[in-house]
């Protein structure tokens, strides 16, 4: 959504730069964007999200500053940051707990993204290039679990490197150059370290591109509407939305100093309290939280599927729940975005999110008996929502009709609604 | 300018020959750049002092009739266990049609060879050795530790392993009977030094 530059430098320095590098007029360009007027809360977790990663960002550089990537000495090493480090104990709280925060917010990012069809058309390069950052999410916070070395360290990078290894023909090969040895050791350590130094950098980056689609085809909005008239349905995205995401992210900071400071491992595990031993494994490895409904889809592959085992199943079922994503935009045939207006698929919806939790629960519990079929069930309803489910309603389901603009949506909204726009009425008064 | 012109003609031989170093400095910068490549991607293998650790030699010379030990070898554990006649008997009535892996699994073995009791006993020399059951201690579904080794742990349904994560059974002679794992447990390559001296790898 282009818009004429509303930038006039003042000064002369300004002229001069703005003439060389018109960075200044980059930023002014960005404040002024044009924003659907309709934003609601959950499109302020764009912003949390950014917050989240410069947080782990800065909090990470700082903790590389004392840890020591040595199977030797890691264990000791934080330790070391949590007694003796000036406030080693903050900063190492704020980072760990900081993953989970990061987790949360994307899922809640994804979820209204999916609610009201921001994949679709014009705008499933933001789409893709989301589920890019997810993933190089999931490989950053996965290798830096690893770091601490403790059991769930060690354990977790030994279940999760041995999933490669379920590669017909080159999978062993690839295990043994991840590994850089014939297991888990100093040399994975290694490498999981620079890596996860790293990642974060990519994923930057990867934002940057993100942001750039979508300001290329304007923010989606929860009608789902194009902007028809610039003036009538949008607000410039500074002070209306900086204001409004600075609210967010207050109230999201309150949350994490929940955790932080009162209850800062309530979302660890306490095997991971214990050093890395080679020769023990604990009775049960647990992944971090927000892998749990993966790990279940995962588990849940126990039986062999022709030629593929139960174990290379499992793997590209689990890798397939993540890609399936990729794909999503065709997938979901209807042209309507919101769900407001699609009664049926909203319902489909909600049940997609009970799945995903239910498979969060059930990824926690041993992998026997009842659980299995559970999780089987909850894979298939997964699985079924985006191959079947979505394909199918774009072409069975009524659905309401649409406002014809933004303007007129907002507008609209005190009047008693006769079918109902649920979700909206709470957010909306704020604009 | 007209194409038949002469001095255009002159102009397409040296075209092509510019075509030609083209394509040949391609090929040169694909090469250049495959043989960078792989310095970068093999650095992670592992390494020589990685792979200089690959033996290990074990006295089981302390080690008593229905008692197992856990040796360490390239980072992982390596089971030994002394079985008794009983355990032996039990892991050669099992007919190889009732295996998940009929495959030996077996280092000592080249070209594979059948998951009979003999061919997970068999050593480098090529005899078996059915006392000793030497392998490696790794579930071959994630990876994980299984339980059996030291006395008192669950040994599964079948009196050999049992993987605590997601819940593999192996016998007595380190198959696989029940449970997510594919593949019957490693053996390592091992010959015997001498009677009670045993080199892994």
């Amino acid at each position: 959504m282009d818009h004429p530059s509303t930038y006039k430098p003042n000064t002369g320095v300004e002229k001069w730069l703005d003439e060389r590098l018109p960075i200044v007029r980059m930023g002014a360009d960005f404040m002024e964007f044009p924003t659907p007027k309709n934003l609601n809360y959950w499109w302020t977790f764009g912003a949390i999200l950014v917050v989240c990663l410069v947080i782990q960002i800065i909090t990470g550089v700082v903790l590389a500053m004392h840890y020591t990537p040595h199977t030797d000495f890691a264990f000791a090493s934080v330790e070391k940051i949590m007694r003796d480090v000036n406030y080693g104990w903050l900063l190492r709280y704020v980072h760990a707990n900081g993953a989970s925060m990061f987790f949360l917010a994307v899922f809640i990012h994804m979820m209204r993204g999916m609610y009201y069809g921001s994949y679709k058309a014009p705008r499933e390069m933001s789409w893709i290039l989301g589920v890019v950052i997810f993933l190089l999410m999931m490989a950053t916070a996965f290798m830096g679990y690893v770091l601490p070395w403790g059991q769930m360290s060690y354990w977790g990078a030994t279940v999760i490197t041995n999933l490669f290894s379920a590669i017909p023909v080159v999978g062993d090969s690839i295990r043994t150059l991840l590994w850089g040895g014939f297991s888990v050791d100093n040399p994975t350590l290694n490498r999981f370290f620079s890596l996860h130094y790293l990642l974060p950098f990519a994923i930057f980056g990867v934002v940057g591109l993100h942001i750039w689609a979508f300001h290329t085809t304007g923010n989606n909005n929860p009608t789902g509407v194009n902007v028809k008239n610039v003036k009538k349905d949008t607000v410039p995205f500074h002070p209306y939305f900086t204001v409004k995401d600075g609210f967010a992210i207050v109230v999201f900071l309150i949350l994490f100093g929940v955790f932080v400071f009162f209850n800062p491992n309530a979302l660890g595990h306490a095997d991971n309290y214990i050093e890395a031993d080679p020769l023990v494994t604990p009775a049960s490895i647990v992944p971090e939280w927000y892998f749990l409904p993966f790990y279940a889809i995962l588990r849940a592959i126990t039986f062999d599927l022709g030629p593929i085992s139960s174990k290379l199943g499992g793997v590209i079922a689990m890798f397939s729940s993540i890609l399936v994503l990729f794909v999503l935009p065709w997938l979901d045939t209807s042209k309507v975005r919101s769900m407001r207006y699609r009664p049926v698929a909203r319902l489909w919806f909600f049940l997609f999110i009970v799945a995903c939790i239910f498979l969060g629960w059930l990824g926690g519990k041993p992998a026997e008996g009842v659980y299995v079929v559970m999780a089987q069930i909850g894979t298939a309803y997964y699985f079924g929502f985006f191959l079947i489910i979505l394909p199918l309603l774009g072409i069975m389901e009524t659905t309401k009709p649409l406002p014809r603009s933004i303007a007129e949506a907002v507008l609209k909204q005190p009047k008693p609604e006769p079918t109902g726009m649920s979700g909206s009425g709470a957010a909306v008064p704020a604009e | 300018m007209s194409t038949a012109d002469p001095a255009n003609q002159k102009d397409y031989t040296r075209r092509d020959v510019i075509h030609i170093a083209h394509m040949l400095a391609g090929a040169t910068a694909a090469a250049g750049a495959g043989a960078v490549l792989w310095p970068l991607v093999h650095q992670m293998n592992p390494d020589a002092s990685v792979l200089a650790l690959s033996t290990k030699e074990v006295d089981l010379s302390a080690v008593q009739v229905g008692q197992a030990i856990k040796v360490f070898w390239q980072g992982k554990p390596v089971f030994i266990r002394r079985r008794t006649p009983e355990e032996i008997d039990q892991a050669a009535a099992v007919p190889l049609s009732a295996l998940k892996d009929a495959s030996a699994r077996n280092d000592n073995i080249s070209g594979g060879g059948e998951a009979t009791d003999d061919g997970r006993t068999t050593n480098a020399a090529g005899e078996a050795k059915p006392e000793w059951l030497i392998l490696v201690g790794v579930c071959t579904h994630l990876g994980c530790i299984p339980l059996g080794t030291t006395s008192g742990e669950n040994k599964g349904d079948y009196g050999g392993w049992f993987c605590p994560c997601h819940g593999s059974h192996y016998d007595t002679s380190g198959r696989i009977r029940k449970g997510p794992a594919p593949e019957n447990l490693a053996i390592p390559p091992y010959e015997f030094v001498s009677d009670t001296v045993v080199k892994i790898g």
